[in-house]
């Protein structure tokens, strides 16, 4: 699986968000994407996500031509095969661990006893099967962050995408989480690219892609 | 697909029961609005029933012969208006039309009516023996009037239960006396009571005499023999139309009406009478229910509105959902669906108060109230209408959201 990212970008909303980006990322990478606020990693974090289109240029997901998708389109690959974890978690709060677990599946017509199934081996990935019916509010940070990677996990991605997953996490909890990272990276090679401030994150990671300006700094 | 439902069916619930005040009050408008519509429905159709008894226990297959060729039923003219129908043209009816079975002249005027120390004002009627066979009505004591009696006019007459009771108490009225305009009478007769007319008037507050009793012991006339009305019953149903038509070809003649100039009588059945005022109870229903569903309109309007704050409200949850990959559609569904589901709910709970309410009205007036399922089943799908329409806006907006500012919605 490849993610092959050969992108010119200029500007979303009259602001120049990212200058020119020319990236190749292939599968099974464990890389971490970092720079000052306002350089622009979020946005690219967006268009590798297929949130966003770039402006300029072109983003091939998988061979495919990104620009091509309809706004629909779009939705089923994020479904099929990206996952996300985001700073805020990002739990549906009125629903339990495993029916947020469940969610994309939901959208993918899957039937109620494969997602129950594909929910609880989600979790137990995590360490939470024990938690499966909690509200998000009666778990820790770190315990909702890891429901939100059983989220992002339960499809089968091809890569997760993870915007400063540690951002609310005491540093303990981060190293536990880049620990579970790191595991699933290994053990089932899915790509994770990961946006982060945290330098530490940065010494873990296998290439480091910093960002300034809109345009690649480094890349090592 | 239909596990997809019953998914978004429970999201749906869990929503509307997370904000359940809010949710009820959305649904107020709703459950108000199907609910007026129920009862004005089942009102009207009540009013109809109502009416109809009250015509069909005047009597069967009846026909109205009026002077003038005024569009009234049996009224009442005051001096000055048409005096055209005589006894005679009763008589030429009774024995020239072949669809018509009995008929009776009616010469009646309002009167004070004495016996003992008691008076009593009522409408003196005089009539031949066929009127009772018309209006199908029996003497519960004594007897009608026999032939020689109503040849020459005897000073005999038939009460109403009302008048009996007025004049005479709890005494048996059949043999006693009392005094019409001062001549006295003698009562034969007492009808079955009746109950209200279909104008509201008391059918029982009567008192009949021979014809040829009010012409000429009681009332002088001007002109001789006419009288107000006359009242024919048809053979059959079926002959109703038939007989009207006789009649009025019969009567033409006799009065020598012009070719081509309109005749100085009106023939009008009961059966005409009731789809008047069937037509008439059908269009007031049906403005009572417009009204009614007015409300129905606010409250789909209170469900949009309730919608789109919700959709505002959980911006961020919709941005969660197209992140990890709804479509445009999925998110129309659902909030389709919890639109329908709060509508219907409202409507479902607003039948249940029309019947409800109904049932509470018939008992207190004996009103028959009766509920339609075609206006059950209607306002079923009014409901799930209502929810669509008013949901969609809201739900459109929804699906439109850019899952990125979504996501930063705070």
């Amino acid at each position: 699986m490849e993610c092959i990212g050969k992108v010119y970008r200029a500007g979303s909303l009259e602001v120049l968000a990212l200058a020119e980006i020319n990236l190749t990322i292939e599968a099974g990478e464990f890389v971490a994407v970092m720079g000052p606020s306002g350089s622009g990693k979020s946005t690219l974090m967006n268009i590798l996500g297929c949130l966003d289109i770039p402006t300029s240029g072109r983003y091939f997901l998988n061979g495919e031509d990104v620009a091509d998708l309809s706004s629909d389109q779009r939705a089923e690959f994020r479904n099929r095969t990206i996952g996300f974890v985001f700073q805020g978690f990002n739990l549906l709060p009125r629903m339990d661990a495993l029916r947020n677990v469940e969610l994309p599946l939901v959208y993918g017509s899957v039937s109620a006893v494969e997602r129950h199934r594909s929910a609880h081996e989600a979790l137990s990935l995590v360490g939470l099967s024990d938690r499966a019916h909690h509200l998000p509010s009666q778990l820790s940070g770190g315990q909702q962050q890891r429901v939100a990677i059983a989220r992002a996990l339960v499809n089968n991605p091809d890569i997760i995408l993870a915007d400063e997953p540690t951002g609310n996490l005491d540093s303990r909890t981060s190293a536990e989480l880049i620990d579970v990272f790191r595991t699933i990276n290994r053990e089932q090679g899915i790509t994770f690219v990961l946006v982060t401030h945290d330098p530490e994150i940065g010494a873990v990671t296998d290439r480091t892609i910093l960002i300034r300006d809109g345009l690649i700094a480094s890349d090592a | 697909m239909l596990n997809g439902l019953m998914n978004t069916l429970s999201v749906a619930f869990i929503s509307l029961r997370v904000n359940i005040l809010r949710s009820l009050l959305a649904m107020l408008g709703i459950v108000i609005g199907v609910g007026a519509v129920i009862v004005m429905v089942a009102l009207g159709m009540g009013a109809r029933e109502l009416i109809g008894e009250r015509i069909r226990s005047m009597g069967s297959n009846l026909i109205y012969v009026t002077p003038g060729a005024s569009k009234q039923g049996a009224a009442h003219m005051g001096a000055g208006t048409v005096h055209t129908l005589t006894a005679r043209d009763c008589e030429a009816i009774r024995n020239q039309c072949p669809s018509v079975r009995a008929a009776s002249p009616v010469w009646n005027q309002q009167t004070q009516v004495v016996h003992g120390n008691r008076n009593w004002h009522v409408l003196v009627q005089g009539v031949t023996g066929d009127y009772f066979l018309v209006r199908d009505w029996q003497v519960q004591s004594g007897r009608l009037f026999g032939m020689h009696e109503e040849r020459t006019g005897s000073k005999v007459c038939i009460v109403g239960t009302t008048v009996a009771e007025k004049l005479l108490r709890s005494d048996d009225p059949v043999g006693k006396d009392i005094r019409i305009r001062n001549v006295p009478f003698r009562i034969v007769g007492v009808l079955d009571g009746r109950g209200q007319s279909p104008a509201g008037g008391d059918q029982d507050d009567v008192l009949f005499v021979p014809l040829v009793a009010a012409h000429s012991r009681l009332f002088g006339t001007p002109f001789k023999d006419e009288v107000r009305y006359i009242v024919v019953q048809a053979e059959s149903q079926d002959l109703i139309s038939q007989a009207e038509h006789e009649i009025t070809e019969l009567l033409a003649k006799r009065h020598r009406t012009a070719l081509g100039s309109e005749n100085d009588f009106t023939v009008k059945s009961l059966t005409d009478m009731m789809r008047a005022s069937e037509d008439s109870v059908r269009i007031l229903t049906l403005l009572l229910a417009s009204i009614a569903s007015v409300a129905l309109l606010v409250g789909g309007i209170g469900v949009m509105n309730i919608m789109l704050v919700s959709v505002t409200e959980r911006t961020r949850e919709i941005g969660i959902r197209m992140a990890v990959g709804a479509k445009g559609r999925d998110i129309i569904g659902q909030f389709l669906v919890e639109a329908c589901t709060l509508t219907m709910l409202g409507g479902v709970t607003g039948i249940g108060l029309g019947i409800g309410t109904g049932y509470i009205f018939a008992q207190a007036t004996n009103w028959p109230v009766l509920v339609s399922p075609i206006a059950v089943v209607g306002a079923f799908g009014v409901s799930a209408t209502v929810g669509i329409f008013f949901g969609f806006f809201p739900a459109f907006k929804a699906s439109r959201l850019n899952p990125i500012e979504a996501l930063r919605y705070e």
